[in-house]
């Protein structure tokens, strides 16, 4: 069943909005006073079913809210950790910021490149990972820092690369 | 009432609570330790007016890096019963580089920041307080949001809190990245559910703020003090600076980059970088030399070992060429490139500018060019002037926000105490030369 078409965007797949993720998007929405407040929270409940926010969510997603899509387009466009391409099972996020830099955050960062072979913003071909640069991570006295998914790991030495990322599969 | 701690939380009001970083997250044990004191105090025997002026009499500044006093920020806010809906935000968008303060005091004591937002919220009598926290500090998300369920059940926020006959909706924000959020008016755009684009001020967020309505945002760090202030006074707040600082309270310094401790430690405003680089945080490791710093954030100008003896406070590091911002120490060391760390400063603001207007936009990433080229011998002889003139035209009053003027601070600070090093940067003629015709 077609829920909903981009007319502008024929070659859009179409997209059903799971039941689930209407009612906890419609229940972000009672947080505020105005509707479109609930975007960058409901664009997360996409992203947390599908690890991006296929073409397709827009619409739907933007007709809850009471805004028009290309309004939401550019939202989710804006926000770095909304992700609008597909991403791997793990995004790892380099702290590149002025305090990972003067602890050599580099190092940690080529470890990471040379172990999963691709670069910054690239995904590996099995999906497994992909490698982003990340704002300043709050955790300076233990610098250089990253996050792989929702996990932040400090005091990093290019020697401890393979282990911790062959932790997440 | 009598505490174990109670000497400490005369000095360190902020962190005598936490013990080897435990977080205290239960509200009961919260309570144990003078929690939710002060809301018991204030409401409703303290009138709106009377818990703002005890702000004031405080002189208590802003800790997000302005150092603007809450208490007049809070006094531009319409009162009375005809003044409408009000919001309060607590700004938890901790983003500056070299800044880790918040993330302390959210994961190891959410109930002092919900309790010193209750108390703003009440000054200002506010129907909504948001916590705009960044997306990536996931153990506050989940502290603060336990704490909010806790203060609901226990009747500190809600409906009709303490029968005052005023109610109080509280509410975690959780963002998608972004620098710019931090920024207060971008702040506002984007909890609105918009692109977090700065918006022209005036009018400023007191009165037109989130969906138009008068709006207070706070740090993090000057929002965990009101309980504090309420509980034992403004003149003991004032006192806490112990003559080292004309301004009242602690401060939450720190210390990052090659020392050999580095850290957070609560101390009286106003106290010496040199003590928090060689004390607290045990000097330059070995065999390191200092040869700048940076006083508070990737947003403020170095300044150099001959600075170490002033008072990290704002008027006294403004005075000196630069700001205290967050007050949380970045050292570089004697191996390390000016070159190469001002490069990575400001690849980081032209990545982060939202390119609302075209100084920035467009500055940010020609500044980089320019500063790679130096970086590697390449850099041509008119560089260094262009650089030096877009200080200028980057600098305050050319731009909508202060992103592109912060930006330029390390880099007009770095070409001011170590041209020699951008001067070897640019490539000699004959080198140009060969490098043209090769």
């Amino acid at each position: 069943m077609i829920i909903c078409t981009d007319s502008n965007r024929p070659n859009v797949e179409p997209y059903i909005l799971a039941d689930e993720d209407r009612a906890e998007i419609e229940h972000h929405i009672h947080h505020y006073d105005d509707a479109r407040a609930a975007s960058i929270d409901a664009l997360k409940v996409i992203q947390r079913r599908h690890g991006w926010v296929p073409d397709g969510a827009i619409q739907p997603v933007a007709d809850l809210l009471g805004i028009s899509a290309p309004d939401l387009e550019g939202v989710a466009t804006f926000y770095s950790l909304i992700f609008r391409r597909p991403v791997g099972r793990n995004v790892i996020k380099v702290c590149d910021s002025i305090a990972c830099h003067l602890m050599d955050f580099e190092v940690v960062q080529d470890a990471i490149i040379k172990h999963i072979n691709v670069g910054l913003g690239e995904t590996t071909p099995d999906e497994r990972y992909t490698l982003l640069p990340i704002c300043c991570l709050g955790t300076c006295d233990k610098a250089p820092a990253i996050m792989i998914n929702d996990d932040t790991h400090t005091n990093l030495t290019p020697e401890q690369i393979p282990a911790l990322l062959e932790k997440y599969v | 009432m009598t505490l174990p701690n109670n000497n400490l939380g005369e000095i360190k009001p902020l962190t005598y609570r936490i013990v080897d970083n435990k977080p205290v997250v239960d509200i009961n044990e919260y309570e144990a330790l003078d929690g939710y004191l002060s809301v018991r105090k204030a409401i409703p025997a303290m009138s709106p007016a009377d818990v703002q002026a005890a702000v004031k009499d405080a002189n208590l500044r802003g800790r997000g890096g302005a150092g603007f006093p809450a208490g007049i920020k809070w006094g531009l806010i319409p009162m009375g019963p005809d003044a409408g809906a009000k919001y309060l935000v607590c700004n938890a968008d901790e983003m500056e580089p070299g800044t880790f303060k918040d993330r302390l005091l959210m994961e190891c004591l959410p109930h002092q920041l919900v309790e010193g937002m209750i108390i703003a919220a009440y000054a200002i009598q506010a129907k909504r307080a948001y916590i705009f926290l960044r997306g990536e500090y996931v153990l506050a998300a989940k502290h603060l949001n336990e704490a909010i369920e806790q203060a609901n059940a226990k009747g500190y926020l809600g409906e009709n809190i303490l029968g005052s006959g005023w109610s109080l909706d509280m509410h975690v924000h959780t963002g998608a990245g972004r620098y710019i959020c931090g920024e207060e008016t971008a702040l506002i755009n984007s909890l609105e559910g918009r692109r977090a684009n700065p918006r022209a001020k005036p009018p400023f967020p007191q009165i037109a703020g989130l969906w138009g309505r008068p709006t207070i945002v706070n740090n993090v760090e000057t929002l965990s003090n009101l309980s504090h202030i309420i509980n034992r006074g403004a003149d003991w707040f004032k006192g806490l600076s112990q003559g080292k600082s004309p301004d009242g309270g602690t401060k939450i310094y720190g210390a990052s980059g090659k020392v050999k401790n580095p850290g957070l430690w609560e101390l009286p405003i106003g106290t010496t970088a040199r003590e928090i680089i060689y004390e607290h945080a045990g000097g330059m490791r070995d065999g390191l030399e200092l040869k700048a710093w940076l006083p508070g954030g990737a947003s403020t100008d170095f300044l150099t070992p001959d600075h170490l003896d002033l008072a990290m406070d704002f008027d006294t590091i403004m005075k000196a060429g630069s700001r205290m911002g967050t007050g949380l120490v970045m050292v570089v060391d004697h191996t390390q490139s000016m070159v190469s760390a001002v490069r990575n400063l400001e690849q980081f603001f032209a990545r982060e500018s939202c390119g609302w207007c075209t100084p920035c936009r467009d500055g940010l990433p020609w500044s980089v060019k320019m500063l790679l080229a130096i970086e590697r011998g390449e850099g041509k002889p008119e560089y260094l002037d262009i650089l030096q003139q877009l200080t200028r035209q980057l600098g305050p009053g050319k731009t909508f926000c202060a992103h592109a003027p912060g930006a330029m601070e390390p880099l007009q600070s770095a070409l001011k105490y170590f041209r020699s090093e951008f001067e070897q940067g640019i490539a000699a003629p004959a080198t140009a030369a060969a490098t043209a015709t090769a």
